[in-house]
Parts: C-alpha cells; structure tokens; sequence
C-alpha cells in the first residue's frame, strides 16, 4: 500500500548489534543526567509505572523498550513532567537532573521543559509556517530580534539535517513537508530551546525505512551534545542507536544496561523472551 | 413475489414521503419569502431607506429602526463575544474536569435553551430598572448579549475541542505557558469556528423581537440614535409596530422592513459560511 506498510529488511537483532560501527559512547565513563529514583505513577487507581531506578548516562542514547502498555512512554512524559498535563495522574519517588529535584516545588516546570526537549511519535508541526515552528520556543521564551531567531533557525534545522531541504522555502506552511521532515522539523524545534536531554517516543514509528534510517543517523549526530532517551518498538532500532537499554514490562523496569550486553546476554529470561520476539 | 413487490411498494411510498417533506418545505419558505417580496415591490426605494418613521405609509422609513439595530448589534457583540470567548477559554483549557465543571457546563447548556422572553424580563428588571440604564440601547444590547452569550460559549467550546490536544502538548513540551499556549496556538486554530459561532450569534441577536419588546417597547421616535443612553427601535420592534397598524398599507411597510431584516441576515450567514470554509480548508491536521 504505503511506504509504511513495507517491512524493514529483515536483520536480526544480533546482527544489528555486532554491526555498529559507533561504539564510541562508554556509558561507565559518561556521567550521570538524569537519575530516577523509586518513580512511580498513578493514573487515577491504575498503576503505570513500578519504583523505577534508573540512571540516564549523559551524552548518551537510551532507549526504552518493552511490550505496549508497559510504562515506558509514561516514563519518559514524567521527565519533562508531561504527566501533569493529565488528569487523575500521580507520581511517587524522585526523578533528579543534574543533582536537581525537578518534581520540587521549586522547579518552574516551564524552565524544565526548556532544558529537556520532547519529540513526539506523531509530528505534529504547527499549522505555522516552517520558519515560525522552529523559532517557537524562543518566542516564547521572549526572543525578539529576527536576525537572532534567523540564527536559530538555521542552526537547528541544520542540525536536524533539514536545512538544506527547506532554507529557500521558510515561509512555506510545515504542513506541506513529509512526514519525515515534518519529524526532523519537530526535532528542530526541540533544539532550539537549547535543552540538554531530548526525549524522544518512537519518533520514527510512522516512517517509511529511509526516513528511519535518516532519524537514526540524526539520533547517533545529536548525542554528541545531547543526553537522548528514546522509547521504541523497534528491536534493531534500539540495537542500533542505543548505547544503554532499559526493558520495561508491566511497569516495571526488569533490566537496564549497556546495549550490548542487554541484547546479547540478558540477565532476565524476560528480557530475552522479549528480544528475541517469543512475546510483545 | 407478493413479498418483493410489498417491498419495493414501501420503498417507494417511503421515497415519496422523504421528497414531499423536502420540496414541502422548500416550497413554503419559497412562497413566503415571494409573498414578502410581493407585498414589499414598490415600497422598498431609496425614501423608504432614509425616511424616518411616520403615520402616512407612504412616507414611513427604516432608518430609525436600522441605525437602532446596527447600534444594539454592534454593542452586543462588544460584550458578549470576549466575555463568551473568555468564558470558553476558561472552562476548555483551564478548569480541569470535575462535578463542578459538570454543573456549570449543564447550566450553560440550558441557558442557551431559555425563551428569549425571559431574558427580556430580566433585563428589564436588571438593566432598566436596577441600574438605571432605562429603555436604552444600553440595556437592550446588555440584555441581548444574555441571549447569545450561552449560544457564543458553546460555539467556541466546540471550536476549541477540535483543537487537537497533541498541538497543545507540543507547545507545552517547548516550554510554553498556558496562555502563550492559547494565545498562539489554540486560538488562532480554533478562530473560524469561534468566528461562525459568532456571526451566527449576531444573526439571532439581530432578530430578536420578544426581549427588546419588553425592554424598549414597539413605540415610534423620530430622531436616529447617537448614544447609548438614548430610546431605540430596532428593525424586529418596527416591523411588529407596522404590522400592527389598523391601515392596510402598513402591512406593505412591514414587508419592506422584513426584506430590510432578510438582507442583513444573508449577508451574515454568507459570511459565517464564507469563513468556515476558507479556512476549514487551509487548516489540516
């Protein structure tokens, strides 16, 4: 039917592992970002998330994944707190950035959700043009100065490998773009907050192969700079971008490690059923 | 046999049924509005346009009454829109569900299903009486604001919904406030619906007859209104003061004023419809 319809080509996990070639990031040397502490989340009387522990190497990717429904997607929304958005939803424990409590009462959520930037599983470009989607969260942050917003612009669209697809059509709507670029567009928009982390929830699930495969390549650019925790359903995705992996099931987190290890001697035999497709 | 051609009978008595109520009712607003336009010929000219009222037909004019309606619309709408606006706004994207949301968007709901009559009454008791505004344009605009109020909350509730959420947390997630949310993203995309709620609410308030009776009463007055503190007619109080004149030509008067009416309220529906789909277009999620 579709480009999305089309299988990827079929790679085993194991493979997808022995075949990076970027095994540069050693998460035992990297520091410690974001360090989450016995988390727990409630919506309304339905636990989503167990006394989570886990730490997230800074200037790393880790990726989160897990059967659908397992928490992973609630645990990443609680690390911008994009839980609060929602009704009934309660959070227990301690979710720490760069030493900080951000759940304290002293935090100004809005300033936290400039320092950890989100991409959602669905672009979802403002109905704006190309040129005002990415300078958005400047604006808002008070920026007026055109030749700084133009600045911004072109920094963060060339980071997000968009700018030489779109630098002689900024004013266009965003909505004319694919689907691929109106994703790295969203990416660009994340950037231009100037955040530390970016989280990312199955940012190329909706993408036809290419698409993916220019995310990814994007993904393992952006963690030069950046701390990245993506959530996937995709296996060889996390295999291929990740350098530590967490396993969520049932909301709680079985087995958090170096990709490596993870995909290739799991210490749980749940993690193992997992990757190697028996369930999810 | 006998069974397929029963069917085929009910289908078609069925499919007569459903034209004769469609073509009924065309027929009869068609034969209504050419019975007006009849009745109107000749009356509806340039003197009719500028004459104020008077007891010879044939020297009556609407330009008392359609400055006064132009003045109570154009006040209305100053109050009602940005408290209506702002009304909405408020329950949609700030208050968070709960029985009290419930209770309050019930009574919303039920307000815009009370007779306009009994808003007339109390605006006469609240806004002529009360605060001292008199038979004025002033109350008379305060108390239509209430009739449409409800309407222009409800309009722009339903605008805001269709606002997907996915947009709101987007702009959250890059370190947006509330209101620079609904400042920049929320409003704007919700604006032509809120814009057709609006229009479409001005239209009714446009026609309102029972409430401005009540408040500013079916009299005549001859000079064209320059303040809000002045007596007013309106085009739906004229008409029901000609028509109820004893003198046969009044009822052509009459009609040339509802051709008057009928004008305005093509040209606001035609605006409501105009922006709904321009703009519907442009905006694809």
């Amino acid at each position: 039917m579709s480009e999305l319809e089309k299988p990827m080509p079929e790679i085993s996990v194991a493979d997808a592992v022995r075949d990076r070639v970027h095994q540069t990031a050693n998460i035992s040397t990297s520091g410690i970002k974001v360090k989450a502490t016995k988390l727990s989340v409630y919506y309304s009387d339905k636990q989503a998330v167990n006394e989570v522990t886990i730490d997230i190497p800074e200037r790393c990717v880790t990726a989160l994944i897990g059967p659908s429904g397992c928490g992973k997607s609630t645990f990443l929304r609680c690390l911008n707190r994009m839980n609060d958005m929602i009704d009934g939803a309660r959070i227990e424990g301690e979710i720490l950035l760069d030493g900080e409590d951000i759940y304290s009462s002293k935090t100004d959520v809005v300033q936290l959700r400039k320092r950890v930037g989100m991409v959602f599983q669905k672009s979802v470009p403002f109905p704006k043009t190309i040129f005002e989607n990415v300078v958005y969260g400047p604006r808002v942050a008070g920026v007026r100065n055109r030749n700084r917003l133009m600045e911004i612009a072109e920094s963060c669209l060339t980071r997000a490998a968009l700018w030489d697809e779109v630098h002689d059509r900024l004013d266009d709507s965003a909505l004319q773009l694919s689907g691929g670029q109106q994703q790295r567009l969203c990416i660009a928009r994340a950037l231009a907050t100037n955040p530390d982390v970016l989280l990312m929830d199955e940012p190329a699930s909706a993408l036809d192969p290419a698409s993916t495969a220019r995310i990814e390549d994007l993904i393992f650019e952006l963690k030069e700079r950046y701390t990245i925790v993506i959530v996937t359903h995709n296996m060889q995705q996390a295999a291929r971008v990740s350098d530590k992996t967490a396993f969520f099931f049932q909301g709680e987190l079985i087995e958090a490690g170096p990709t490596t290890d993870v995909f290739t001697k799991p210490k749980q035999k749940r993690t193992e059923d997992y990757i190697t497709g028996r369930f999810g | 046999m006998a069974a397929g051609v029963g069917k085929s009978l009910k289908e078609r008595v069925f499919h007569a049924m459903c034209l004769v109520a469609t073509y009924g009712c065309v027929v009869i607003l068609l034969a209504l509005v050419a019975s007006i336009f009849w009745e109107a010929s000749g009356w509806l000219d340039w003197q009719f346009l500028t004459s104020r009222p008077s007891h010879d037909p044939e020297k009556a004019g609407v330009l008392v009454p359609l400055i006064g309606s132009l003045w109570i619309i154009g006040i209305t709408t100053l109050v009602a829109v940005p408290m209506g606006i702002g009304a909405a706004v408020y329950l949609e994207e700030y208050l968070s569900d709960s029985l009290w949301k419930s209770i309050v968007q019930i009574n919303i709901s039920n307000l815009a299903g009370v007779p306009s009559i009994v808003y007339g009454l109390l605006g006469l008791v609240l806004f002529v009486r009360l605060m001292h505004f008199g038979r004025s344009i002033l109350a008379a605009s305060l108390t239509l604001a209430l009739v449409i109020l409800p309407i222009i909350i409800i309009a722009t509730q339903e605008a805001l919904r269709a606002v997907p959420p996915s947009i709101r947390h987007a702009s959250f997630a890059l370190g947006a406030t509330r209101w620079q949310t609904v400042r920049h993203q929320v409003l704007p995309a919700a604006m032509p619906g809120i814009m057709t709620g609006v229009i479409l609410s001005m239209a009714r308030a446009l026609g309102e007859a029972a409430p401005l009776i009540i408040v500013g009463g079916v009299g005549t007055m001859s000079y064209t209104p320059t303040s809000v503190y002045h007596k007013f007619m309106a085009l739906p109080t004229a008409i029901y003061n000609w028509s109820s004149r004893p003198q046969a030509e009044f009822a052509n008067v009459a009609a040339a004023g509802i051709v008057v009416l009928l004008v305005f309220l093509v040209i606001l529906n035609a605006a409501a419809v105009t922006i709904r789909y321009r703009f519907g277009k442009r905006t694809q999620w």
